[in-house]
């Protein structure tokens, strides 16, 4: 099949807000649906962290039609999956089944979005769940890393900054009448997109969301900017000791770009030649093949709406944590000063270019292609310009937005491990 | 489409098949040894020899074949388990040979330079540091030492750290000389290709390696277990883990497929084995054990193996509750599938998802090339292609005889992770 283009995603828009999109896969037997709501952990308050994530979550412990067990019993039978989870701007969902069971899947999603009902035994239950996940995130050393990067890379207020799945004393604080305010102001059709790839007609699947969702009304927050996100100008470092741990894990970065800046191709290529060609770029071959000090040392760039993060991330043998930070920032600080050899930009092009037809392998991949081309305004016509886009790119654009966006001197690095001597 | 299978005159089996659903191709070697075929002394070596594939051939020095499959958008990775080390490469169509290409080269002419032995020796150590700081890692660790006393699925793949502190580059290159043989490899080919095309590449690249005798067979046998396992292991943390194993048939005898679906039936989520990535709010264990708010989740584990290998259950204890209750109750739900029979709709039930996720795990051609391989590893390729046939002919009665033989104290081993 060719790269999916305006000519063959479906595209319809209904008069309350939702706008659906499809692609058929006539060769695959299973569909998957998946979209976004309006609604996210920009909505909550940085005393409220995790109400958006404990909301989406207990969508599906029962509505007005069925019960927490109904529900999975009627998903799970047929093999389905169903699941919610909130991100910063967005909250998504996701769901496949085999095509037959398409129609069942849709009618189930419409009536956890439509009218969850919030059973205050099964709310009890899933903020049990949450803690205990909470206590073993304490005892994450990758997690906890994350977790101190965040909070040193972004300011007060900015969602980007939280944990998205909330903290135990928030966790604990959430009531159940929190739970259905946030449901109540925050749910509705409103920007909401949903894709449709698998072996099912654009028409058919049209109609299927129309009958199941086309005549919902709900809400959305009304939006206050977000707190600016000024650049680092120092070193700002944490390390959250663990003990009882063997392996320290390190994240030094960056907020980076946001999806929409129009530098950013330029820092994904400049990110791939960093921390992702080959076995994990320059990074890895400094870090891991050279000194041999981490199993695993990358880079990676988050993008998103606002300015998400642009982070290198290893974990070490506590012994060896300078030596690795050294081998890091060194790598940053060359990509920052020298322009990068054209043939390595090829190959950084190139295997970008060559990994399209990877990622629109499967309905998966093809569904989150689609919503991305839609949700940050790319153009439907986005993966068929994908190429000449990248070959547009040059060394000096490269080493522009290194320059732009990372620094070997000024980073925040979180750290967690066993306690240093 | 239609699977070919040919074995070359040097002993190296291949099977290729032709899927027309994407312009890619996935291309694989899998070799029959794991850590399920190591010796005291050098556990963890067949994940080590692994590691030393990417260290370059005179051919191809370290970093070029990774980077030339890069440049062509592929994806390359390696894995090593109980039975099998594999590679693969997954690529657009047109460009596969390069990954056949590669392959054969590295499997007669890999260096190991004992300074890439050393750079490596500190990664790999590095790595089970990292799974060290894992709790349900080190839980496992000690309760498959528990349950095997002989056999080698007793350790863990990465192996133990005296043994990786230890290892020698000869004992590696040893590992690699007798076992990466054509006699003791299959190779798989799925995807967007012509079957005859793609089997004269293979012949090209692999038919000039020379024919070696395939390496002596392992002869452990497990003795049967006499009485119920049990440890306790402390640890960092705030939160508890329960992991009990049985002893179980292999996926070459015919109870294997009814312990799929009792497994279905406990543990949900669909045949874990196909990577089924359902929720499983309602099997049996979850009502049991999270609805009841003894723990905040369960999942159990059957692993298609070559030797017979465990049915393992695994919970993580919610904050306020012991490893204690949550095995009490579990005992409860274990006795009753061994009492009474499953019913018709559990069974149907587990059919279904079986089929969906059979359905989904075959949706890419590395997911198609991954079963094709791991099952003539662990029986033979016709085991994926006959698998929802043989399961969808289990009854209620062969679930509880396998329940009934399975799911045993006596044959039972049980650890609790507890925070110190």
């Amino acid at each position: 099949m060719a790269i999916p283009g305006p000519e063959e995603i479906f595209c319809h828009k209904l008069a309350n807000g939702i706008t659906i999109l499809a692609r058929e896969n006539p060769t695959s037997p299973s569909v998957v649906v998946s979209g976004y709501l309006r609604v996210g952990t920009y909505d909550e308050r940085d005393e409220q962290a995790g109400l958006a994530d404990f909301t989406a979550s207990a969508l599906t412990r029962g509505t007005a039609r069925r019960t927490f067990d109904q529900i999975y019993e009627q998903i799970e039978s047929v093999g389905a999956t169903l699941g919610f989870s909130a991100g910063s701007h967005r909250t998504s969902f996701g769901a496949k089944s085999l095509a037959e069971d398409l129609p069942l899947v849709l009618d189930v999603l419409a009536d956890v979005l439509r009218q969850p009902t919030f059973p205050p035994q099964e709310v009890e239950k899933l903020r049990g769940e949450i803690l205990t996940e909470l206590e073993e995130r304490a005892h994450d050393t990758r997690r906890m890393a994350a977790l101190a990067f965040r909070e040193l890379a972004y300011p007060q207020g900015h969602p980007y900054r939280r944990s998205h799945i909330g903290y135990p004393e928030t966790i604990a604080a959430i009531t159940r009448d929190d739970l259905v305010r946030f449901y109540q102001g925050g749910y509705g059709p409103q920007e909401l997109l949903i894709v449709i790839v698998g072996s099912i007609s654009p028409g058919r699947a049209c109609e299927l969301v129309e009958q199941a969702l086309g005549d919902w009304q709900g809400n959305v927050f009304s939006r206050a900017p977000l707190p600016p996100v000024p650049p680092i100008d120092a070193v700002r470092q944490r390390y959250v000791p663990i003990p009882g741990k063997t392996q320290t894990d390190i994240v030094l970065g960056y907020p980076g770009p946001s999806r929409m800046e129009p530098d950013f191709l330029d820092a994904v290529l400049c990110n791939t030649i960093l921390g992702v060609f080959g076995m994990m770029g320059r990074l890895g071959n400094v870090v891991r093949e050279q000194q041999g000090l981490a199993y695993y040392v990358y880079s990676q760039i988050e993008g998103g709406f606002d300015r998400g993060a642009w982070r290198a991330i290893a974990g070490v043998d506590p012994a060896h944590v300078e030596r690795a930070l050294e081998g890091i920032r060194g790598e940053i600080r060359r990509i920052c000063q020298e322009p990068v050899a054209a043939e390595e930009l090829n190959d950084s092009r190139d295997f970008l270019i060559g990994s399209l037809p990877l990622r629109l392998e499967t309905n998966e991949g093809v569904a989150q292609a689609i919503l991305d081309m839609v949700l940050y305004d790319l153009g439907l016509d986005y993966l068929q310009r994908y190429e000449s886009l990248l070959r547009a790119v040059t060394p000096e654009r490269v080493q522009a937005a290194a320059q732009k966006w990372l620094n070997a001197d000024a980073y925040a690095l979180g750290m967690a491990g066993p306690p240093l001597t | 489409m239609g699977l070919r299978k040919t074995v070359f005159d040097n002993g190296l089996t291949v099977l290729v098949k032709d899927v027309h659903t994407a312009p890619v191709a996935s291309f694989w070697v899998w070799y029959r040894v794991g850590s399920g075929r190591e010796g005291p002394g050098v556990t963890g070596i067949s994940h080590w020899v692994e590691h030393m594939l990417f260290k370059g051939t005179p051919r191809w020095p370290r970093g070029l074949a990774d980077q030339a499959i890069s440049r062509q958008g592929g994806v390359w990775n390696a894995f090593t388990w109980y039975d099998h080390t594999c590679f693969f490469a997954t690529l657009p169509a047109s460009k596969i040979e390069l990954e056949i290409e590669i392959e054969a080269d590295r499997m007669v002419n890999t260096i190991f330079d004992p300074q890439e032995v050393e750079a490596e020796r500190t990664v790999i150590i590095s790595e089970r540091q990292g799974a060290e700081n894992d709790p349900l890692f080190l839980l496992s660790e000690e309760v498959m030492a528990a349950a095997f006393r002989v056999h080698p699925y007793g350790h863990e793949t990465i192996g133990y750290m005296g043994d990786l502190e230890r290892m020698s580059r000869d004992d590696l290159y040893r590992h690699y000389r007798t076992y990466y043989v054509p006699s003791n490899a299959i190779a798989v080919a799925v995807g967007d290709f012509d079957p005859a095309a793609m089997l004269d590449l293979i012949h090209k690249h692999f038919d000039p390696l020379p024919a070696t005798e395939p390496p002596q067979p392992l002869t452990v046998v497990e003795p049967p277990q006499r009485g119920e396992r049990r440890l306790v292991l402390e640890g960092e943390g705030n939160t508890a883990y329960l992991s009990t194993v049985f002893h179980a048939p292999p996926p070459a005898s015919p109870d294997f497929y009814p312990l799929l679906v009792l497994d279905s039936v406990l543990s949900g989520g669909g045949i874990s084995i196909m990577g089924g990535s359902s929720s499983n709010k309602t099997s049996r264990l979850y009502r049991a054990l999270v609805d009841s708010e003894l723990a905040v989740d369960v999942s159990g584990s059957v692993i298609p193996t070559v030797d017979p290998f465990v049915y393992s259950l695994t919970a993580t204890v919610r904050d306020g509750r012991t490893p204690a209750e949550v095995e009490e109750r579990l005992w409860v739900e274990l006795a009753r599938v061994a009492e009474e029979p499953i019913s018709a709709e559990e069974l149907t039930r587990a059919i279904k998802q079986a089929k969906a996720h059979f359905a989904y795990s075959s949706e890419s051609v590395t997911g198609q090339a991954l079963w094709l391989g791991w099952s003539e590893v662990f029986a033979d390729h016709s085991w994926f292609e006959g698998f929802l046939e043989r399961l969808s002919a289990v009854t209620p009665e062969d679930v509880q005889r396998v329940a009934r033989s399975v799911v045993r104290r006596s044959n039972s081993t049980t650890g609790w992770y507890v925070p110190s």
